[in-house]
């Protein structure tokens, strides 16, 4: 699905990925855990396509295109998605509007007819109320005055709308609470199959608890130093990063 | 096929080509010679079987335009305009003898309207939505003509108004823009061609939308349209204007007059979408749309909205405006204004108080990519008898690219201490992190920005009838096609 071979990237002239390797399956979950400044979100924005990143070395491949040569919303359409750590917020763009607008543009991508407004309703009613969302809510703004857990939701819920092949979540776990947090990831954990991929970024343990990864990986300084299965999270949070880094 | 479903489908192809409604309908024309003089002016008064009092005003309105320096108000950068090398009257031949029916329309013009999607045969038309269209210089049909006359509303062309409603035309025209107030005016009243006139009698509610669309065709045509509507007291109605022109390398000029008068109680919401063609990416040809708009809110409690969506012409200079005079009247503003490539815009609104307890309020967004320049250039006038006049202004620019410009120019002059100005202004680039988060949801970069550059013009556009809001959003979308690279 996604095959990361020695990649280097840098901004501004300052190198923050210094050769990593990743390599998820189909139907895997792997958690990216590393203290703040690792370069954990960087690695989320490359693989979306994000400008003013120089990928100075190293290769990414996603279902066997290069993923480097796709457009932002190509990756998109490809079915590469990334909760982002800080949703934006779009003023005057009703919630739902966007969400149909993205599910739109996909099914144009792939050459599908736009969904009609029944059907979507339907879709985005049931996926809301899987999370706990009002649907009251998905007529105000896109994510603007929406609290910080809210915004996360909101997130998960157009990842499940959207139904991506690979998802990448960066740091979804903070700023929920602890109910947040299980519904959060019951709505993940409701998408994961033996088809979808999920590259789950956390600074915290705690978030593994509800979504068990197949693989973990520390990352440091742009690496990964270690990688394990879910008993390195816990090892993790027992040692702390400083020691596990070392004795890496 | 329904009409809205026609219209809808209209507007999904506009996205073809960089300006849809470029294309022109090859009809035979009247047309006297080029330039400016009295004699064309007799030939277009004759052409219309004016009475003569209609002659001596225009005649008059000529004698002043000749005094009047050209206003320089703007900070537009406008080539002389050679008044001697316009052809100042075109209609199609077929038109001449002034069709009764639909049926004996030239169909090529009834075609060219649906190109536009403004279907005139009445079993096609919008739900609810009558409309007048002038193709160049003469108005071509009215629709549900019989059911506005029932409820007393009279709305035809203004050529048609002169014949018809002497009385009513006599007193109202010129008495909200003086002739002489500046050139533009003063050319238009002097040779304008045609306009719709509406008035709509005392109590009543105009129970659809009233429209105009305009058409400029034949080549190197000036289009002078006249529009007075008329809300007598206790009335209501809603209007709306729409504009096209095909793609000519030269520059045309539009220079329309509309005049507003609401009394007593009366409400007249007046909505424009602008689509004129606005030239080539290097700038070359484009319609000048240099256009008066005055509302009088004469009458107590009266109000008058002003709403526009202006995305074409090579340079537009409008300033709407309000004058309040009735007691606790109100006026207001609100627009999009958006330039791209070469683009020129320079507008904004007056709203001059003069009666007690008036209020207006502005919204303006301002929209610039390419090269374009943007301004709004407002004013806000209080006079000594306007006790506890308000006036609450909002102002948003937004850069796409920085090539462009935005300017915000608020005058505000205060004559009365019980009244209160409040102003607000924002300029801000386009969110590049708004932009990457609408793509990494699958939206190409065109479709980001014309989502992003829709929201910031919401609280606009949710100003627009309905039915036409729809074709606002694409048309803002549109419009900004090729400003992101
Ligand atoms: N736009 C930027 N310009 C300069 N440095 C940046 C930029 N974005 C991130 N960085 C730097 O890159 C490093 C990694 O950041 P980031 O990927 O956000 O870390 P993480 O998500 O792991 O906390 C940090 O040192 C951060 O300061
Ligand atoms: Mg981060």
């Amino acid at each position: 699905m996604l095959e990361i071979k020695n990649l280097h990237v840098s901004i501004e002239e300052k190198k923050i990925i210094k050769g990593l390797n990743l390599s998820i399956n189909k139907g895997e979950v792997h958690a990216l855990m590393g203290p703040n400044g690792s370069g954990k979100s960087t690695l989320s924005y490359v693989l979306s396509g994000k400008d003013k990143y120089e990928i100075d070395d190293g290769t990414i491949e996603y279902n066997e295109k290069n993923l480097l040569e796709l457009d932002v919303d190509e990756r998109a359409n490809e079915g590469l998605f990334l909760a982002f750590q800080y949703p934006m917020e779009i003023p005057g763009v009703q919630t739902s509007f966007f969400l149909k607008t993205a599910i739109n543009s996909k099914r144009k991508y792939l050459g599908h007819s736009e969904m009609d407004a029944l059907e979507f309703a339907k879709l985005m009613k049931s996926k809301a109320e899987e999370l706990n969302i009002n649907t009251e809510m998905l007529k105000r703004d896109l994510n603007v005055n929406y609290s910080g857990g809210e915004k996360k939701k909101q997130e998960i819920l157009q990842m499940s709308m959207l139904s991506p092949k690979m998802a990448i979540l960066d740091e979804t776990d903070s700023g929920l609470d602890i109910d947040a947090l299980r519904i959060v990831s019951e709505g993940v954990n409701k998408l994961r199959s033996k088809e979808n991929s999920f590259l789950v970024i956390t600074h915290y343990q705690r978030l593994l608890n509800y979504i068990k990864p197949d693989f973990v990986h520390i990352i440091a300084d742009g690496r990964i130093v270690k990688s394990g299965d879910y008993s390195l999270a816990l090892e993790l949070e027992e040692k702390g990063y400083e020691e596990i880094s070392k004795s890496a | 096929m329904a009409a809205t479903e026609q219209t809808i489908k209209q507007v999904n192809t506009l996205g073809d080509t960089d300006y849809k409604y470029g294309f022109s309908t090859e009809l035979d024309e009247i047309r006297p010679p080029k330039g400016l003089n009295e004699d064309i002016i007799k030939f277009i008064s004759a052409q219309k079987d004016e009475p003569e009092w209609m002659l001596d005003w225009r005649l008059n309105a000529f004698k002043i335009f000749n005094k009047l320096p050209k206003p320089e108000w703007a900070k537009l950068n406008i080539p002389e305009i050679d008044y001697q090398d316009c052809y100042y009257y075109s209609i199609p031949k077929s038109l001449k003898d002034k069709p009764k029916s639909l049926d004996e329309i030239d169909p090529e013009i009834i075609k060219t309207y649906e190109k536009l999607g403004i279907p005139l045969k009445e079993q096609k038309m919008l739900s609810g939505i009558a409309v007048d269209a002038v193709f160049d210089s003469v108005s071509v049909a009215t629709t549900y003509k019989k059911q506005l006359s029932d409820l007393g509303i009279v709305f035809c062309s203004i050529s048609e108004a002169v014949k018809t409603h002497p009385d009513l035309v006599k007193k109202y025209l010129g008495s909200v823009i003086p002739v002489s107030d500046h050139s533009f005016a003063a050319l238009n009243s002097a040779v304008f061609t045609d306009g719709s006139f509406i008035y709509i009698p005392e109590g009543v509610r105009c129970p659809v939308e009233l429209s105009t669309y305009f058409r400029i065709n034949a080549m190197n045509t000036g289009q002078f349209e006249r529009t007075l509507i008329i809300a007598d007291k206790d009335s209501y109605v809603s209007y709306l204007e729409g504009c096209t022109a095909p793609m000519r390398d030269e520059n045309q000029l539009h220079a329309a007059n509309v005049e507003l008068v609401a009394l007593d109680n009366a409400e007249i919401k007046y909505s424009t979408v602008q689509n004129w063609y606005p030239g080539d990416k290097e700038g070359k040809g484009g319609i000048y749309n240099f256009v008066t708009k005055r509302g009088a809110c004469r009458g107590k409690n009266s109000k008058i909205s002003w709403t526009q969506v202006e995305t074409g012409s090579a340079i537009t200079w409008k300033y709407p405006s309000c004058i309040l005079q009735g007691d606790n009247s109100k006026g207001e503003f609100y627009s999009v204004a958006i330039t791209n490539n070469m683009q020129q815009a320079d507008t904004g609104t007056k709203m001059i108080h003069i009666g007690k307890n008036t209020s207006s309020k502005i919204i303006s967004k301002g929209i610039s990519a390419g090269k374009a320049n943007n301004t709004y250039r407002g004013l806000v006038n209080i006079l000594s008898k306007a006790k506890n006049a308000r006036n609450f202004t909002q102002c948003d620019s937004l850069l796409i690219g920085n090539k462009c410009g935005a300017h915000t120019v608020p005058y505000i002059e205060s004559s009365n201490s019980d009244s209160m100005v409040e102003h607000e202004a924002t300029t801000s680039k386009i969110n590049e992190d708004q932009l990457f988060y609408c793509q990494q949801r699958g939206l190409n970069s065109e479709d980001a920005v014309g989502l992003i550059v829709n929201g910031f013009c919401k609280e606009v556009l949710q100003h627009l009838p309905m039915e036409f809001a729809v074709e606002a959003q694409k048309l803002v979308a549109i419009s900004l096609e090729g400003s992101v690279g």
